[in-house]
């Protein structure tokens, strides 16, 4: 999953320090990997170069007492991320929650980010399901095992959806 | 031959008592190609089948076949085209339990005004081509789930139609079954020219269709990715 886009999401919901965004990350997305503050810095000055994100320093404070806010280009840059979908592969969810979260948070259509997601996967299913109505039976063998996990991508998905107003009352809250 | 659009529904809204099943629904089905409604249970899928096969008639909006207008036909013209345009395979229970699965096959043509030699002839074929002809001369009862399915394939083909509506066809089957069903669907219907469209809430059934519209709330959502 790509923290520099999460991050900048983060940022696009409001400016905020260092510690802060580690903190918002880590409650909403970090269950079982919380962010490392020497990541959380890194990345955050490779936005800053890339002119993703702007720093305003508070009078006196520390190099701790940054204010990161996401910019014009910041914000082109999180909406070209949202809108490309994910190549399927296994443990896509977390990577499509965490998408489908900030397209909330940042007042998107969260079905926007699913239904762009289920066009792919179904592309790449009927690729297997023409592979495999012309294949033998070892392809047809490996393209359902293929074809069973991104139904199951699917499932999720699905599901999601129909949950998607009930998830936005809980990110917005 | 693939872009022209056969069959065309635009805006269109049905409202069952206070339930509102399609709101501004729009879809367009082109000759040959084979059209996935996808959604979930409740979104509209099967409803908006209904409209752009004439058997319901929307509140508004309108639904044009090859140029005519659907929705202004009289209940006769709507049938007539049913008849001799569109087939049909449901979920089950669309054969005729007293009727042979030959005979099944055959009742479109009879109803058409074909001779009953040269109406079972064809069926006859068509039995074979969905790989059920050992089923001939059984009742729809005395075949598996899978073999009547097959023989409702051919029945809904035996006319060579234009459009086939088939809801939720391999609803009741088992994996296995419900693929060599979708196989055989889709190979005939490529081989006659025909349009396929394909209501189903499974994502391994889309995976059949050349292209899906995703229906929810009544609405059809289509998302064109970049190549």
């Amino acid at each position: 999953m790509s923290v520099g886009h999460t991050l900048l999401g983060l940022l696009e919901s409001g400016p905020r320090h260092g510690y802060d965004l580690k903190r918002d990350y880590d409650e909403r997305f970090g269950q079982d990997r919380p962010l490392a503050y020497g990541q959380v810095y890194s990345t955050l000055a490779r936005l800053l170069k890339n002119g993703l994100v702007e720093v305003g320093s508070e009078p006196g404070a520390g190099p701790d007492r940054k204010r990161y806010a996401i910019t014009d280009a910041g914000v082109t840059d999180v909406a070209g991320w949202l809108s490309e979908p994910e190549r399927p592969e296994p443990y896509l969810q977390s990577t499509l929650y965490t998408k489908v979260v900030l397209a909330l948070l940042t007042g998107r259509d969260g079905a926007d980010v699913l239904d762009t997601q289920r066009a792919e996967h179904l592309r790449l299913m009927r690729d297997l399901t023409r592979r495999k109505t012309g294949g033998d039976l070892a392809d047809q063998l490996v393209c359902d095992h293929a074809l069973f996990h991104l139904e199951a991508d699917l499932r999720w998905l699905e599901l999601t959806a129909a949950r998607l107003d009930q998830l936005a009352v809980r990110v917005r809250a | 031959m693939l872009d022209s659009p056969l069959l065309v529904a635009d805006d269109l809204a049905l409202s069952f008592g206070e339930t509102r099943a399609l709101t501004s629904a729009s879809v367009q089905v082109r000759a040959g190609e084979v059209l996935a409604l996808l959604g979930p249970s409740g979104s509209g899928k099967s409803t908006l089948m209904h409209c752009l096969a004439g058997i319901l008639a929307p509140d508004s909006g309108s639904v044009t076949y090859d140029g005519r207008d659907v929705t202004a036909m009289s209940d006769v013209e709507r049938s007539a085209l049913r008849r001799t345009e569109f087939g049909f395979v449901f979920q089950f229970g669309q054969l005729v339990p007293e009727l042979t699965c030959l005979e099944n096959v055959a009742l479109p043509l009879r109803m058409t005004g074909a001779r009953r030699r040269e109406a079972e002839r064809v069926a006859t074929a068509w039995l074979e081509r969905l790989e059920v002809a050992d089923v001939a001369a059984k009742r729809p009862g005395e075949a598996s789930g899978g073999q009547g399915q097959r023989v409702a394939v051919a029945r809904a083909l035996v006319t060579r139609p234009r459009v086939v509506f088939a809801d939720e066809p391999t609803g009741a089957l088992d994996s296995l079954n419900g693929e060599r069903v979708m196989e055989l669907l889709v190979a005939a219907a490529r081989d006659t020219g025909a349009a396929v469209v394909l209501v189903t809430h499974e994502a391994r059934v889309a995976a059949y269709s050349d292209r899906e519209a995703v229906v929810r709330d009544g609405r059809v959502r289509q998302v064109e990715l970049a190549r």
